[in-house]
């Protein structure tokens, strides 16, 4: 077994050592093959003056450059464009590629996260094997191979109040394909700031929204397209805000919302909507201002995609109106505090410790009679459930039904009033709410019943007692 | 009450939003054309009637909270953001549709 260990251990060596030979052979190829190119470039050179594009160019983008609303204008336009992606997950790998298959001149990726494996199903331009990669240079290679021409940059941190600046100014149009209120109040303001516009878009479960913000790139004060503050002036209570990771999400649901950013992408740069340049200016592009839309995608209603007219900016907006309180020094300082605003769910302790058990004495009490009350929502109990538990998920309990809250519906009549109800879920926050709820119902009979839960729930389960236990 | 004093309009919820209302994503729901007080009802008055009359969940507070629909989420009539429309003092209209959404984060 050892000498098994032994040789596996040496096998994966030798391949990540070949992996990264492979990695410079192909480099230097690149740079041969670049540098073959633009010898040959040199000899017909006279030609090369007579052609905006290079041969290779020509062929590549063809297809997108015969569509009337691109032309070799749009198709210039996109090589001279700079484009920002912050976020490298399922919004950012579909927007990603299909922007950089367009051949935008400079592609600019921001995330600090690593690639996880839970991350495959949804996340297209990571791999199996780039497993613990940072997102942004996993990313970047995919989209290399996809298309060598764009300059890509790698911003390997996530976006903050103090590097935003910095990072934004260098761009021309952003997508925010992040995941979370703070994030979004926060590249919102810096686009204003920096008076870029924003293609926003984010999904959950079987849902997707889109949005473009500040079309056209105006200043604070100006009459325009709203920004993410004039349509939610107030963030949600941030125990409303559910995450993919609590919530679940398809694959392909957040790939559409990633793929219709890069639409708009493409169509506002090959537009010239965003280029200052006097050119366009003079193109007579219609100056009137659209309505700002947002797209509603719900995979499982009976009209899927929706288009809902938004206001335009909203007097007194925080960050766009002319009585705007942000400014740069503001925003960078840190003395907006976008954590504070947003709020946030500090750890769940509502329990007194004699209320909860770890998950190793549980293990230790399953052959005395007592219930196993797991309140994990009823997709997630059917992936995976301890032999003899009863499932009442959460939002039951929250749905505040009766016969629910006081057991009425679940406990079986048989079990004597003074055999124990353990309270499990996924890491041991909602099983204390229920707890303390069940106390206050009465279930404990006045003391002769010990009602409490399994302290860190499944997670802790796996760690204690069951190295086999699923996470997912 | 005569049914003529009754109008119909089409409530929708979106973005996790009908998972409040039992998982109804669209009901059709027939309303009087005034209030207690004799004045039309608006969007105002329909908010606090999906609350109290159509919502069976307990959490409230996530569809209302201080007498305002929550942040977070957008009422739009007939496909337009109710801020372009008056906000809840909008006159509903016979075979107006009345959507709210909830705000998504995720990515
Ligand atoms: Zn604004």
């Amino acid at each position: 077994m050892e000498s098994a260990n032994a040789s596996a251990e040496g096998l994966r060596k030798q391949i990540s050592e070949t992996e990264e030979s492979l990695r410079k052979l192909k480099a230097q190829l690149h740079q041969f093959e670049f540098q073959e190119k633009s010898d040959s470039a040199k000899t017909v050179s006279l030609d090369e003056h007579k052609w905006p594009l290079s041969a290779e160019e020509y062929k590549r983008y063809g297809r997108q450059m015969i569509v009337p609303s691109v032309g070799i204008q749009g198709q210039l336009r996109l090589k001279a464009a700079k484009v920002l992606i912050i976020g490298a997950g399922g919004l950012g790998c579909p927007a990603a590629a299909y922007i950089a298959g367009a051949g935008v001149g400079t592609l600019g990726i921001v995330d600090g996260d690593v690639v996880e494996t839970s991350n495959l199903h949804r996340q297209i331009l990571h791999g199996t094997e780039k497993i613990r990669w940072k997102k942004v240079d996993s990313m970047i290679a995919s989209l290399k191979s996809l298309n060598p021409n764009p300059a890509y940059v790698a911003h390997a941190e996530h976006i903050s109040p103090q590097n935003s600046e910095s990072i934004v100014k260098q761009y021309d149009l952003v997508l925010d394909c992040t995941d979370n209120p703070a994030s979004r109040y926060l590249i919102s303001d810096i686009c204003i700031l920096l008076q870029k516009t924003l293609i926003s878009a984010s999904a959950l479960r079987t849902d997707g929204q889109l949005i473009v913000l500040n079309l056209p790139p105006l200043p604070a004060g100006a009459e325009g397209g709203p920004c993410y503050r004039c349509v939610f002036p107030k963030p949600p209570p941030a125990d409303t805000v559910v995450s993919c990771g609590d919530g679940g999400i398809i694959g392909p649901v957040v790939g559409v919302m990633g793929v219709m950013q890069a639409v708009e992408a493409i169509k506002i740069i090959t537009s010239g909507k965003i280029d200052s340049s006097a050119e366009v200016a003079g193109s007579g592009e219609n100056t009137k201002q659209e309505p700002t839309l947002m797209l509603l995608f719900s995979a499982n209603s009976s009209q899927p995609f929706r288009s809902v007219k938004l206001r335009s900016r909203r007097a007194g907006c925080f960050a766009c109106s002319k009585d705007s309180q942000l400014s740069l020094e503001s925003l960078t300082s840190g003395s907006v505090d976008y954590v504070l605003f947003c709020g946030f769910t500090s750890p769940t302790k509502i329990l007194q410790p004699e209320e909860r058990i770890e998950a190793s004495q549980y293990s230790k009490v399953r052959s005395k009679q007592h219930i196993l009350l797991d309140v994990r929502d009823k997709v997630q109990f059917d992936i995976c459930h301890l032999d003899g538990s009863i499932n009442v998920p959460f939002s039951n309990f929250q749905g505040g039904k009766e016969d629910v809250v006081d057991g009425s519906s679940w406990i079986p009549d048989s079990l004597p009033n003074d055999a124990s109800v353990y309270v499990v879920c996924r890491l041991g926050n909602d099983s204390q709410v229920v707890t303390r709820k069940l106390k206050e119902a009465g279930l404990d009979a006045r003391g002769k019943r010990y009602i409490g839960d399994v302290k860190g729930g499944f997670k802790a389960w796996k760690e204690q007692v069951d190295q086999s236990w699923p996470e997912y | 009450m005569a049914s003529e004093d009754k109008f119909n309009l089409v409530v929708e919820f979106s973005g996790g939003l009908e998972l409040l209302f039992s998982g109804r994503r669209k009901l059709t729901i027939s309303v009087p054309i005034k209030d207690n007080e004799g004045q039309a009802v608006t969007v105002g008055w329909l908010v606090h009637y999906l609350c109290n009359e159509v919502m069976e969940d307990s959490r409230k507070n996530m569809f209302v909270l201080d007498g305002h629909v929550c942040p977070g989420i957008l009422v739009l009539i007939n496909d337009a953001d109710w801020e372009l429309e008056g906000e809840a003092s909008y006159a509903l209209q016979p075979n107006d549709n009345v959507l709210f959404v909830s705000t998504l984060h995720g990515g």
